[in-house]
């Protein structure tokens, strides 16, 4: 909880747009925050219950591992899969450079 | 040209006898998509040419005398969020449009061996996040009873496909009501099955732990028969339950006589009274039918819609993360690529996505995460032991499907909270991991249809559909 009592702060929502990598002005941030924090008002409902004890559930049934035999099956074709990317270079994805533009 | 026949069961009966040809079958749909399409908007993309080589090809197959699927020439459009190889997979978002996946999803491989023919690609609120599907970045989709309202979604495309009659069967994805909502807002048939019963391999994940794929048609049987093709083990989905699909079709006329049906005392409110008068009208016809009606509580109900908010958008904001720019989709150029992940998904994704993906990465966030996620996740654990303790004395539970019938265009679009309400009644299913289907009964306000909503326990399907089968004959009755 902010200071101001409401459930998210227009510092909050920049934050975590920030964290999700979505670029957001700050007339959005104003407008996201009003919306989410309506929405986060509404799940204050939760804080009347006991849940104490109350085992977290995951999934709908417990997970295990699923194993097959190690051997050789096909696999999706690399140039059917680097047809559909954004820009390659000697059959692999290229992305802008990653270092060394800051600052 | 013969009459087509409405249903799947007797469209693939005639084709494979050759009373009908498959082309004969899909040229009526295709003309109809001709004449109201533009006025629907149920597709993203109607896959015509392929369809065509596709009924050929079972014509062909007839013609010599080979055996044929279970659906044969049986046209059915494809919610636009499951994969189909080479052939354009949006999710109604900008940041895949023109994506072509390098393979099938699962259910598309086992309808095609059934032999049923895709006619196209669904509409759907972008990657299946909300109630009227007018969340799509490619145009919303109008309800085929009334262009002035919405088909509910997010699967609103293929709803309003089978209600239009494009296609007498469809497929959708249901992670909070996504099936059933839209379904019961189009006046048709919609299944969302038990979680793991339906391969998710080549379904745009949303949130894993609660997708599910189902299908929409105009009878109980006809869903039936589409679950019955699409069910069953599929090691290429780890979550998928190492069991053969089940027989369902059968269930579907047997009667509820002896059965007990489940009445939700403190059902949380919300629903028009024209809704709940449609549900009462519901149990008086299976009691009159032979069922009992049996009183239950689930008194964590109430707590679902905020459980299921914190963590859908929780599994998205991980999900989502794989649109980068990088390997698929949309890419907006930028001097690194920590900006270029930044520009891509802030041009890409549309406001309800980003709501979504901010929402979830902050109850995940440090300092939240015990406040808002692990808490939503203990009370997804008392809602299933709601139910667990309920089905000790039941064998399904009667709900409605949709608080409201069909809503205008605008009504709910700026107000997330409301339209977020519409799916009060589903989403406990899918925190649960249960099967749950909405029928249609009769009409509410406006003279719009109502859905009810028959919830079973997990791989109760069968139950489920002696139910749903009880409920339509009551209805096909009272008209």
């Amino acid at each position: 909880m902010t200071q101001s009592g409401s459930p998210i702060s227009a510092a909050d929502v920049a934050k975590v747009a920030h964290l999700a990598r979505l670029d957001i002005d700050d007339a959005q941030v104003v407008h996201f925050t009003e919306q989410l924090a309506k929405v986060m008002g509404h799940f204050g409902d939760i804080d009347a219950l006991d849940l104490s004890g109350v085992e977290p559930m995951t999934q709908p049934y417990p997970l295990v591992n699923v194993m097959r035999e190690d051997i050789e099956m096909p696999t999706l074709s690399t140039d059917e899969v680097l047809a559909s990317a954004p820009a390659t270079e000697e059959r692999r994805f290229r992305v802008p450079p990653i270092v060394g533009t800051e600052g | 040209m013969a009459t087509i026949p409405t249903t799947a069961s007797e469209i693939a009966a005639a084709v494979a006898s050759g009373a009908l040809t498959a082309r004969e079958v899909l040229e009526a749909h295709l003309a109809r998509i001709d004449e109201r399409e533009a006025d629907i908007h149920a597709f993203n993309l109607v896959t015509a040419d392929a369809a065509r080589a596709q009924a050929d090809a079972i014509d062909a197959d007839i013609a010599a005398g080979r055996p044929v699927g279970p659906l044969a020439g049986v046209p059915i459009a494809i919610k636009d969020n499951m994969c189909t190889h080479g052939i354009e997979t949006t999710c109604s978002s900008k940041i895949l449009e023109g994506w072509k996946p390098p393979y099938d999803a699962t259910v598309v491989t086992r309808l095609r061996s059934a032999g049923a023919v895709m006619v196209g690609k669904t509409n759907l609120d972008e990657f299946a996040m909300g109630s009227s599907t007018e969340n799509s970045a490619f145009g919303t989709t109008r309800n085929p009873l009334d262009t002035s309202r919405v088909p509910g979604g997010s699967s609103g495309g293929s709803a309003a496909a089978v209600a239009a009659g494009f296609s007498p069967v469809s497929l959708g994805s249901d992670t909070g009501g996504s099936i059933r909502q839209p379904a019961a807002l189009c006046g048709v048939v919609g299944v969302k099955p038990t979680y793991g019963l339906v391969s998710r391999y080549g379904l745009v994940a949303y949130a894993s732990s609660l997708d599910q794929i189902g299908p929409f048609a105009t009878t109980v049987s006809d869903a039936a028969l589409i679950t019955e093709v699409i069910a069953g083990h599929d090691v290429m989905d780890s979550t998928s339950i190492p069991q053969e699909a089940p027989s369902l079709v059968g269930a579907v006329s047997q009667g509820v006589a002896g059965m007990r049906i489940g009445r939700v005392v403190d059902l949380p409110g919300g629903a028009e009274p024209e809704v709940s008068a449609r549900l009462d009208a519901a149990f008086a016809a299976l009691a009159a039918a032979g069922a009992t009606i049996v009183d239950v509580t689930l008194p964590s109900l109430g707590y679902a819609l905020t459980a299921y908010y914190l963590i859908a958008p929780a599994e998205a904001s991980s999900n989502l993360a794989r649109f980068d720019g990088v390997r698929y989709g949309l890419r907006v150029n930028a001097v690194d690529t920590n900006a270029m992940y930044g520009a891509t998904r802030a041009a890409g994704f549309g406001d309800e996505v980003k709501r979504r993906i901010m929402l979830g990465t902050y109850a995940l966030s440090a300092g939240y995460y015990d406040a808002y996620y692990g808490k939503a996740l203990k009370v997804r654990r008392l809602i299933a032991q709601d139910f667990e303790k309920a089905y000790e004395s039941v064998d399904t539970i009667l709900m409605p499907t949709s608080p409201l019938v069909a809503f205008k265009f605008g009504e709910k679009a700026d107000d997330p909270m409301s339209m977020y309400l519409c799916d009060i009644y589903t989403i406990p299913t899918n925190l649960a991991g249960h099967p749950a289907m909405s029928v249609p009964f009769g009409t509410g306000a406006h003279g719009l249809p109502v859905g009810i909503q028959v919830l079973a326990p997990a791989l109760g399907e069968a139950a489920m559909f002696r139910v749903g089968g009880a409920l339509e004959a009551a209805a096909g009755g009272a008209q």
